[in-house]
């Protein structure tokens, strides 16, 4: 009897990264997440450049209309911008009616009518293309076609006319921007401060985190308006000051992870073969920092979006014609009973993204998370 | 014991100290002060203005004036509510943000232990999945989308409570500004019971405790539960400080004349002795709270001893 063994080829090594990559791929969640965020992302930043309208043109003749698949104007709307028309150029409405997708006006006036009052009705954002089409001889009646102007709402529009879908996308780019970028300053600030802390040691570790105990002290809303109002209303420094208050955290895990990393056995073994400092740095103390770096990072971008909403609505964030998804559900929760889609659509996207980022944070942290291997 | 306590009164005084010194220079460096909005203000009356309340001297000297006056309990007048001491808004406004604060925590922390206590038995079943859920919507959706969805849920559509203001306390006008705070704190309360409960019954003295035939109740609910508890108890410090100095958002949603919305209102008018003293009372919590939480460890944990 023989026994033959087969000889497997050897399991090829997987690197930390490339197993932390394999597990958060095994989480259902957060892939899910990871999806939803690219789709938000990129809906966010190419949308706006292909949805029908722009995020300021007002349509005085639709304001708050709700969310709608068909297109408008809806008859009744027809009739109300007809007569508004009329009116505004001065002119007497004798009938309207609609025939072959046309609208046939006509209008009589005691004066003789300038055939330019066309103008009137195209000015409205429900007409267009509009031509006398016959005239009275003494010149007081007149009879004018034109085409109606099809326009699509699918998310309705604003208190000013403006189109909500276009809005709620260029309001996702202004938080999803402040949110990675605020973030990153935070990162940036807490990292190099926490690093800087836990390496130096003794008294400078000391002073550095009394002050960080202190600064956590401070009432946190008091301290960001105080900086908002400092740094003015101004855009880019608005979310430098955001992330400048949010370091706290990342500095105190940093310093940490970077006292207890100093103390391994690996580090003292690099140090006894003379690897320089910054060869330690690189090799062994980057590597084992940027796992808590990226998870606490990951759950640091949807508190920093929480907080820029918080600050929109009190009024402090974003400035018009701008917006956030905060700017918007504080405009929507002013419109609540009348206008309910102006709340719930921003709180949608905002909660949905909150979601997605809060499960690819958990999914991260189960990745790398080394005591849970 | 008694020792222990003096310390720690005695190393609350510096880090106030800090706290007030800090908040007082932050805020006169920002631009603006508490007599600049009013348009047209006549020049000779705002001189006068600022010499009554000493905004024409030094700042330094401002700063040891302020100081004194603290000392002494007195908070100063308003600027922009020129009727009232901060005192008295303090003491009209912080009995309401209190009330509400203490019943959301209340609330959050009797149910969310139930909860959090419920799902760790019954791990990676229905029931837990549920509390997981709850607790990930909780703690993912901000208040400023919760309290308007409420009011616009049970206030305009289903006009169970009024949408907001205060009704002289009655209940009807408290519910949906203690749901809207409490939510979070609950979602963050039963998160944390979870896991330290899940950790606790796998402790060493769990298993002896069920090896002696101990009754599931027991086990439970007076050996694992006790150490299960020291995280919420550290949450509940900060938090407790948070709640019961009132929340911006709720109280300005909810038109509750509560104290939170100094907060943004003082700091906006840089209305100083406002904003100072919403700072010092916050100060005054977080320290009181956070002493609270020592003390309540060392009577749960029989390993903390403070001597």
């Amino acid at each position: 009897m023989t026994e033959q063994t087969a000889i497997l080829p050897a399991d090829k090594g997987r690197s930390l990264w490339a197993d932390a990559w394999a597990r958060l791929k095994a989480n259902r969640a957060a892939v899910i997440s990871g999806i939803y965020l690219m789709i938000m992302a990129f809906a966010c930043i190419v949308g706006p450049f292909f949805t029908p309208h722009d995020y300021t043109t007002i349509y005085q003749d639709y304001n708050r209309v709700p969310p709608s698949l068909s297109a408008y104007p809806k008859p009744n709307q027809l009739d109300l911008a007809v007569k508004d028309a009329v009116k505004r150029a001065r002119l007497d409405l004798a009938k309207w009616e609609e025939k072959d997708d046309k609208i046939i006006t006509s209008v009589t006036s005691g004066k003789p009518i300038d055939e330019r009052v066309t103008r009137y009705l195209d000015r409205s954002d429900v007409l267009e293309n509009t031509l006398v089409t016959d005239k009275s001889a003494d010149g007081l009646s007149l009879t004018m076609t034109s085409d109606v102007e099809k326009k699509y709402f699918y998310f309705g529009t604003d208190n000013s006319g403006r189109d909500v879908l276009t809005r709620v996308l260029m309001a996702g780019r202004v938080s999803l921007s402040i949110g990675l970028l605020a973030g990153l300053v935070a990162v940036v600030i807490g990292v190099l401060y926490g690093a800087t802390a836990g390496f130096a040691g003794g008294k400078t570790d000391e002073v550095m985190m009394r002050i960080v105990d202190i600064l956590y002290a401070l009432p946190f809303i008091f301290f960001v308006i105080m900086l908002v109002v400092f740094f003015g209303r101004n855009f880019i420094l608005m979310f430098l000051a955001v992330g400048a208050v949010m370091w706290l955290d990342m500095a105190r895990i940093v310093r940490g992870q970077a006292l207890s990393i100093k103390r391994q056995e690996y580090v003292q073994a690099a140090e006894a073969l003379g690897v320089t400092r910054w060869g330690i740095l690189i090799r062994h103390i980057v590597p084992n920092l940027l796992g808590p770096v990226i998870i606490y990072m990951t759950l640091l971008v949807p508190q920093v979006i929480i907080l820029e909403s918080f600050l929109s609505y009190l009024g402090l964030g974003v400035q018009e014609p701008m917006s956030s998804w905060g700017v918007m559900i504080s405009q929507g929760a002013k419109n609540m009973p009348s206008a309910n889609w102006l709340i719930i659509i921003p709180a949608l996207f905002l909660t949905s993204t909150l979601f997605a980022l809060n499960f690819i944070g958990d999914g991260l942290r189960d990745a790398l998370d080394p005591k849970d291997r | 014991m008694l020792r222990y306590v003096l310390r720690r009164l005695l190393t609350a005084i510096p880090t106030m100290f800090v706290i007030v010194t800090i908040s007082f220079f932050l805020m006169r460096v920002a631009p603006g002060g508490p007599f600049n909005q009013e348009k047209g203000l006549n020049p000779v009356i705002k001189a006068n203005l600022e010499r009554v309340f000493h905004l024409d001297q030094p700042l330094w000297r401002q700063y040891l004036y302020y100081l004194q006056n603290l000392l002494k309990g007195d908070f100063g007048p308003s600027y922009n509510l020129p009727d009232f001491t901060v005192a008295d808004l303090f003491a009209s406004g912080l009995p309401v943000s209190i009330q509400i604060g203490s019943m959301a925590l209340g609330l959050a922390l009797i149910v969310g232990i139930a909860l959090g206590i419920w799902a760790a038995l019954h791990q990676n079943q229905g029931t837990d999945y549920a509390v997981v859920a709850l607790a990930t919507a909780g703690s993912t959706i901000p208040t400023f989308v919760i309290a308007p969805l409420f009011q616009l849920a049970f206030a305009l559509s289903l006009k169970w409570f009024p949408v907001g203001g205060w009704g002289d306390g009655a209940w009807v006008n408290k519910v949906g500004p203690i749901l809207t705070l409490m939510l979070p704190q609950l979602a963050i309360v039963s998160r944390l019971m979870r896991g330290s409960m899940i950790e606790a019954l796998h402790a060493h003295h769990i298993r002896t405790a069920r090896a002696l035939g101990l009754s599931e109740f027991s086990v439970v609910l007076k050996h694992a539960l006790r150490g299960a508890l020291l995280p919420i108890i550290s949450y509940a410090g900060p938090a407790a400080a948070a709640l019961l100095t009132g929340s911006v958002i709720v109280e300005t949603i909810f038109q509750i004349p509560g104290i939170g919305r100094y907060f943004v209102e003082a700091a906006l008018n840089r209305d100083y002795t406002l904003v100072m003293g919403t700072v010092v009372v916050v100060a005054i919590f977080t320290v009181l709270f956070n002493f609270i939480v020592d003390l309540l460890y060392a009577a749960v944990d029989p390993r903390v001893r403070y001597d």
